[in-house]
């Protein structure tokens, strides 16, 4: 009997009471799709969860129209200290159902139990604490006194964190004072359904927040739709890129959170043990199913042989399996599709001459499962060294000085993360400088916090996350005239008779149509319609 | 008997240098009465490539310079055009059919903007940047960083102060621009690439095209190479298919102002075109 075998420990489900089948929550009330609706399943054992209905595009209409009637008449009227007091619930009640929501996440979403609750459900409660006290605040926000919410939010969600991205989506929107329609994910709806019925127990005014259910098309409606002021969208960057053409020549805003090839860049004085541990945390942390992953690893040439080596011994110490058993490092790939696009990609890097390595582990027989992989010997020009494989999967390059390790790092055209391993702290520093990316782990990877502002550079999107830049996207400056903050203040004195610009943010300056006059609007509405 | 005067040849400003367009074009460029002023290249596809070709060979260099250092490259152009405010008052005066009252103004609020924006360059990071206090032993800090090769399509209204409303904010934050001068009153955007061609600005930084916003401004949106569009100037345009365009690539895009207050100065035209980058490093004693 090797170390490796643990009896098993299974989280119990019995703390969960699910509803065989959910509907749309609108207005405050779960309520019947009209679209036709569809079955989550557990990857782990690929078991019906619960049906789900399916919002069409007359359920996003009247979702929106549930979200302006609660912005106009509630919310947009609301004090933000009465705001951030129903933000506070919600955190709580996140809190107090915390085992609950991470045992239907690691069902749902096939993520090892000890993440979703150790990081994900934290980490959420978190995100609502956070953003629950800017809400009376709003004039630190960065944009001047009296800055404005935009008014209803489309959100959509990714199924890699279904909640967590939940959280990120809806704490900033709700303290900046928007209301919200969110879809999460087709895989992933089940932790969003016991989220609704938080709200429920928050007695959060009806409309505020909605939930809809449902695929891309239902996401794309929701992006589309008459009536939304702004779209927050997670997930790939090809649909990333749809929406900015959907949303081009209208007057919404966007905060797009895309893919990502991450260079976690190893340099020869790094503290080996620690540098292992970040590499192993960095691609194989939550099945790889990570935007920011730390998917590209550039070792210094003349440590190559020994981290690969120490990364075979520490990959092979990793328990594959249930979902819900404590013990489990690595849980199940999300759905049928991904592991064939990660088997697909895979497999390329082999054509392509890569060395491939799986870890030594048992595969289930039902289920999406695959083994932590390695691949050495990668050419940069190698798909698996330039294509999100959004899996287990780790290339390996190498490097001989920092100038080439900046250079290699920054040969995409993503730009989400990056980290980097020395035991030099003015090489870290001089190093991060020259990353092109959002955010830079300095001996250590993936941490995040409600805090600290996420995001990326050139085509990983736009807009910030977390922190004050996250609810600054949520903002608008106050209008011109009816803010503290007058030209004295914060800009040039002007001296042109027509110039009577305030400082603040640019929309201050723009000269804006009315909200009614949308012509462009639904121009863009209809073109987009027809890609 | 009076002296015959020395016309000026307007050309584009590509890498420092003033060449004509590469296809040999030039478009005329009327008085307000409508009598001829002056032919100004008429830049192409080719000249726009070669534009965003240098933008992206300065930006490194620009971008990796001191905060300090930008300020005072950038308050040395304010200077110049200071010293230089007689030539633009009468060059506004001639293309505009103003007053020479209103052509002073509109140098004068050019300056002062230019003065406004240079002082930024080492102070907008405090205000944009923030240490976080994440919930563990690390240090945590965000910082802005320039967004790269900007391509903007000057306000069309005005000869100097909207061109110097837009790529004085994009200049601060360290990024190099491609820009589009007015359409209509394109000479003092190559006057002012004069006094940049003399000052201290590295070469690339700023590069100016004149000719048909409607046509080189396809070229900028979708070129791979650009990182961030303004469209502040391009109302008349079908500014929806740029912003389409720039999508390929999701480019930040600044969309049309128009009206007396375009491009006012504001922090917000900084920031439009920076990307904040948040650092995380352990603490530890050992």
């Amino acid at each position: 009997m090797s170390f490796l075998e643990y009896a098993p420990a299974p989280e119990s489900r019995a703390i969960l009471n699910l509803r065989d089948r959910y509907g749309l929550f609108i207005d405050g009330e779960f309520v019947d799709g009209r679209g036709t609706p569809f079955q989550t399943i557990s990857p782990s054992t690929e078991e019906r969860i619960a049906e789900i209905a399916n919002a069409n595009e007359a359920d996003v209409a009247d979702a929106v129209a549930a979200a302006r009637r609660a912005y106009d008449r509630i919310w947009s009227r609301m004090s933000g200290r009465d705001r951030g007091k129903y933000l506070f619930r919600i955190a709580r009640l996140v809190q107090e159902r915390s085992r609950e929501l991470a045992v239907a996440e690691s069902l749902d979403n096939g993520k090892p139990i000890k993440e979703s609750r150790d990081v994900d459900v934290p980490l959420v409660a978190a995100w609502f604490f956070y953003y629950a006290g800017w809400a009376d605040k709003l004039d630190h926000a960065g944009l001047g006194a009296n800055p404005r919410a935009l008014g209803v939010a489309a959100q959509v969600i990714p199924w890699n964190f279904p909640l967590l991205m939940l959280a990120w989506k809806i704490a900033p929107a709700l303290a900046a004072g928007n209301t919200v329609v969110l879809k999460p994910a087709e895989t992933t709806p089940l932790t969003a359904l016991i989220f609704a019925e938080i709200l429920q127990q928050a007695d959060l005014p009806p409309g505020v927040v909605n939930i809809i259910t449902g695929a891309g098309d239902t996401g794309a409606a929701l992006v589309q739709a008459e009536g939304v002021d702004k779209v927050a969208f997670t997930g790939s960057t090809a649909v990333g890129r749809a929406i900015a053409k959907q949303i081009a020549g209208t007057d919404k805003k966007a905060t797009l959170e895309l893919g990502g090839k991450a260079a976690n860049i190893v340099f020869d004085d790094a503290p080996i043990d620690q540098a292992i541990e970040g590499i192993v945390n960095g691609i194989f942390f939550n099945q790889g199913h990570v935007c920011c992953a730390g998917s590209r690893l550039l070792v210094q040439e003349n440590i190559h042989d020994e981290v690969v080596e120490r990364l075979k011994l520490r990959l092979s110490t990793l328990r594959l399996g249930d979902p819900l058993d404590k013990n489990t490092d690595i849980g199940a790939i999300n759905s049928k599709e991904q592991l064939e696009r990660i088997r697909t990609l895979s497999d390329v890097g082999v054509a392509e001459g890569a060395e491939r390595w799986s870890a030594p582990c048992e595969i289930p027989e039902n289920g999406f499962w695959y083994a932590p992989t390695i691949f050495t010997n990668v050419q940069t020009s190698s798909r698996i060294a330039r294509e999100e494989i959004f899996g287990p999967v780790l290339s390996v390059l190498t490097f001989r000085t920092p100038a080439e390790a900046i250079a290699k790092a920054n040969n995409t055209p993503y730009g989400l993360s990056a980290g980097i391993w020395t035991d030099k702290g003015s090489r870290i520093l001089a190093v991060a400088d020259q990353l092109r990316a959002g955010v830079i782990w300095a001996n250590t990877f993936n941490r995040f916090d409600p805090s600290s502002p996420f995001g990326g550079y050139k085509e990983s999107g736009y807009g910030r996350e977390g922190g004050r830049h996250g609810l600054a996207a949520y903002l608008s400056p106050a209008p011109i005239g009816q803010t503290a903050l007058t030209a004295g203040r914060g800009a040039a004195k002007p001296r042109l008779e027509t110039s009577k610009a305030a400082s603040g943010d640019l929309e201050t300056a723009a000269a804006r149509p009315p909200r009614s006059t949308r012509t462009r609007s639904a121009k863009a509405t209809t073109k987009g319609s027809k890609k | 008997m009076s002296r015959l005067a020395v016309p000026k040849t307007y050309k584009l400003y590509i890498n420092g240098a003033f060449p004509r367009s590469e296809s040999g074009r030039t478009s005329e460029v009327l008085k307000a009465d409508g009598t001829f002023l002056a032919n100004v290249a008429k830049a192409s596809r080719k000249d726009a490539r070669d534009a965003v070709v240098a933008a992206r060979g300065a930006v490194g260099g620009w971008g990796g310079a001191t905060a300090y250092n930008r300020g005072q490259v950038l308050y040395r152009i304010a200077e110049l055009l200071e010293g230089r405010r007689a030539q633009f008052v009468a060059e506004i005066e001639d293309a505009e059919g103003v007053s020479r009252a209103v052509a002073s103004a509109q140098v004068d609020e050019s300056i002062d903007r230019w003065v406004w924006y240079a002082g930024w360059a080492d102070k907008f990071a405090q205000v944009a940047g923030n240490a976080n206090p994440v919930a563990g032993p690390y240090f945590n800090i965000s910082v802005p960083e320039p967004t790269g090769v900007v391509a903007i399509i000057a306000p069309q209204d005005s000869s100097l102060v909207g061109f110097v409303s837009a790529v004085a904010p994009a200049l601060v934050a360290g990024n190099a621009v491609v820009v589009v001068a007015s359409e209509r009153y394109p000479l003092s955007a190559i006057s002012l690439a004069e006094v940049l061609a003399t000052s201290d600005v590295p070469k690339g930084v700023v590069n100016v095209l004149t000719g048909s916003t409607a046509e080189i401004a396809p070229w900028l949106a979708s070129h791979s190479d650009v990182n961030a569009l303004d469209l502040v100037g391009a109302g008349d345009l079908d500014w929806m298919d740029l912003e389409i365009a720039a999508a390929d690539t999701l480019k930040r895009v600044l969309r049309p102002e128009s009206g007396p207050d375009a491009a006012a100065p504001a922090l917000g035209r900084i920031s439009a075109f920076t990307e904040t980058k948040t650092v995380w490093h352990t603490k530890s004693l050992r």
